[in-house]
């Protein structure tokens, strides 16, 4: 069966259009800490998302909106507890790195790496309770450096647990590139431990529903975990306000405050040779240029704009559906900002 | 003097040192970004950045100290302590111990920590209690950057391993770098006093274990650390209007506490209340209640501390943090 580009298409563009719209509940500083978002990552999480069934439970991570939307929680719900309302998806307590939905076995973390044991404990549950049903972890390739994660891979290859490792990858810890973090490669890791390994293009939403169909019959049928690899890049960086994005976004604005205290250390009489210190400026600079070489720049890495390209030939249906998904979050959003309902 | 914001003056103490011990290294996770002023004057060699594998890094700047480095260790905040406690609890703290004396592990963990500004309850915690409930470690918590500059100094010149905490509503860095990103649309209710304040010319080690008697009053002592220091004095001075006279004791390190200044001020007062970020069970504001008892100190006590875990909801995260409204209300009721 070959995946229904259609309904992967109207996954993504809602959790596209719900994220953007949080962005501007963020710059209207409605929400007042962090926010990180799940876009560039929706072909991941759709692929995915829209094969799992009644009892699969999901483990998330900071950028837990897109899988929640996609599984079917309600997006009111979402934004009034980004809100902090009481009425919230969470009575306004968990907030953004902390969404729950019992309904639908799906936990969120702040704390990177936990992903995995979640969706380990989970999958132990279903084999007990919810026998045929897989437990599905995602997770940042900043997070494969974690203890808890790599343990979990192999606790769930020895004891054979339907688990689906998802790695986001998208080459940056927060602010340092992974390469720089991460010795040998994931492949390895991951068949070192016992579990088939997956790599596919996390741009591609009907590839990553390709690739991930067969590992998760697989896994129901009692075959055990598989590690999904798939590459993606994060158009707002690690969170909203990031700020390597902010400097090469507005340089004028962002520089001055950054280069004053930099030149003067770099001048600074007691410290180490010339040479030690440029080597340090280099590190900071080969940050800026890389994040200057912005890959976001590009629709081509923008899986959204990929998918719509492949279904723009029916333009007429094409526009329908983007209206009609436009006035759902629109509505979403004027429902939320309304009156308090509990 | 000199005119420094709180981790200005942290960071401005730590290079000085550095400056005169080539032992310190600094590493954590994006310590490069986030210290780029220390890499660009200190080299790659001794400012690095760590993969995120706190068990690993934590665990490794224990047996580096144990060899003869200085190593300070940064985390993103406090709470991913949790992810490599081991390092600290059963190495770190237990060294000199199981060493008889004969070996100690001088690492500095350096973490942000505290809430006020809407990151919910994985990301807010203080934590102080629970690690200062461990035998074998220094844990600071200074409220002002002249405090925490020269904290830091001690802190690099002390023999075993010492945690110390950069509340995130004082540092500039940090309430930029992770709540404001640059907006201008939020508001946190920074202690203006604690986010800036004049600093040495030259950092001079503010020895640890040493209580400072911010305010003198008659009638109560508030006794509290970081944030929670100045929440006490703005209470205190909204307290004077009801005629209540209130003195504010900053502990600025929570182990070892300075059980002496404790029991001094608030043998005078008879009234003791603490003021504590931090969780309110088997913690910091029991363990002052149970000294002063101890040394036979007849005295009312109250406390405001965070009893729950601490909620996303601003509004609501507002009243579960100690602030001065409260403050002012467990005091009227003591009275």
């Amino acid at each position: 069966m070959p995946p229904d580009l259609w309904s992967l298409y109207t996954l993504m563009l809602k959790s596209r259009l719900f994220e953007e719209a949080i962005t501007q509940l963020w710059k209207d500083g409605l929400i007042s800490g962090e926010m990180h978002l799940g876009t560039g990552e929706e072909a991941i999480v759709a692929g995915i998302v829209s094969q799992l069934r009644e009892g699969d439970a999901m483990a998330l991570d900071h950028r837990c909106t897109p899988p929640l939307l996609m599984r079917g929680v309600n997006p009111v719900l979402i934004l009034r507890e980004l809100l902090g309302r009481p009425d919230g998806l969470c009575s306004g307590r968990g907030g953004h790195m902390h969404l729950f939905s019992r309904d639908y076995l799906a936990a969120s973390s702040g704390i990177v790496g936990a992903a995995g044991p979640a969706a380990a404990g989970f999958a132990l549950a279903a084999r007990y309770l919810r026998p045929g049903t897989i437990a599905v972890a995602f997770f940042g390739e900043g997070a494969m450096n974690q203890g808890m994660l790599m343990e979990s891979m192999n606790l769930a290859s020895v004891w054979n647990l339907p688990v689906l490792f998802v790695c986001k990858d998208d080459q940056w810890a927060i602010t340092t590139r992974s390469s720089m973090v991460t010795g040998g490669s994931l492949d390895e890791r991951a068949r070192g431990l016992g579990l088939p390994y997956i790599e596919v293009n996390g741009l591609d939403v009907g590839k990553v529903w390709e690739a991930v169909q067969q590992a998760i019959e697989q896994i129901r049928s009692g075959k055990g975990p598989t590690f999904i690899h798939a590459q993606c890049v994060h158009l707002e960086g690690h969170f909203l306000g990031y700020q390597l994005l902010r400097v090469t976004r507005h340089p004028f604005r962002e520089m001055p405050g950054i280069a004053g205290p930099l030149t003067r250390s770099l001048l600074s009489r007691s410290g180490t040779s010339l040479r030690d210190r440029l080597a340090g400026l280099r590190v900071i600079i080969s940050a800026l240029l890389t994040t200057l070489r912005d890959p976001r720049r590009y629709s081509t890495n923008d899986p959204v704009m990929l998918a719509r390209a492949a279904l723009k030939p029916d333009s007429a249906r094409l526009s329908e559906l983007e209206n009609s998904i436009e006035q759902e979050i629109a509505k979403a959003m004027s429902s939320a900002l309304g009156e308090c309902v509990t | 003097m000199r005119t420094m914001y709180f981790t200005e003056a942290i960071d401005d103490a730590l290079a000085q040192a550095m400056a005169q011990d080539s032992r310190i290294i600094l590493f954590g996770e994006d310590v490069p970004l986030l210290r780029r002023n220390l890499l660009v004057r200190f080299g790659p060699n001794r400012v690095m950045g760590a993969p995120i594998s706190e068990s690993a890094f934590l665990g490794a700047a224990v047996a580096a100290a144990m060899a003869g480095l200085r190593p300070v260790v940064e985390l993103y905040m406090v709470d991913f302590l949790s992810v490599a406690m081991d390092a600290l609890l059963n190495h770190a703290a237990k060294l000199e111990s199981f060493s008889g004396g004969k070996w100690t592990a001088p690492v500095l963990v350096r973490a942000p920590c505290g809430g006020g500004y809407g990151d919910g309850g994985q990301h807010e915690q203080s934590l102080w209690g629970w690690l200062a409930h461990i035998p074998g470690l220094t844990v600071i918590v200074p409220s002002t950057p002249a405090d925490a500059g020269g904290l830091m100094l001690a802190a690099l010149d002390h023999d075993g391993p010492v945690i110390f905490l950069e509340q995130k509503l004082l540092s500039e860095t940090w309430l930029e770098f992770l709540a404001s990103g640059g907006r201008d649309t939020v508001q946190y209710d920074v202690p203006a006093e604690g986010a800036r304040g004049p600093v040495p010319k030259k950092w001079e080690p503010v020895p640890i274990g040493k209580a400072m008697l911010r305010r003198v009053g008659n009638d109560i002592t508030l006794v509290s650390v970081g944030v929670g220091v100045h929440r006490a004095l703005e209470a205190a001075d909204a307290l004077t209007k009801d005629g209540i006279s209130a003195g504010v004791l900053d502990l600025r390190t929570i182990s070892p506490l300075d059980r002496v200044t404790l029991c001094e001020v608030v043998a005078q007062t008879g009234r003791l209340l603490v003021v504590d970020e931090d969780y309110e069970g088997f913690g910091l504001s029991g363990e002052l209640a149970a000294i002063v008892l101890e040394a036979g100190i007849q005295i009312k006590y109250a406390r405001v501390c965070t009893q729950t875990t601490i909620p996303y909801a601003r509004s609501l995260e507002d009243q579960t943090l100690p602030n001065a409204e409260r403050i002012r209300a467990a005091v009227r009721q003591l009275l």
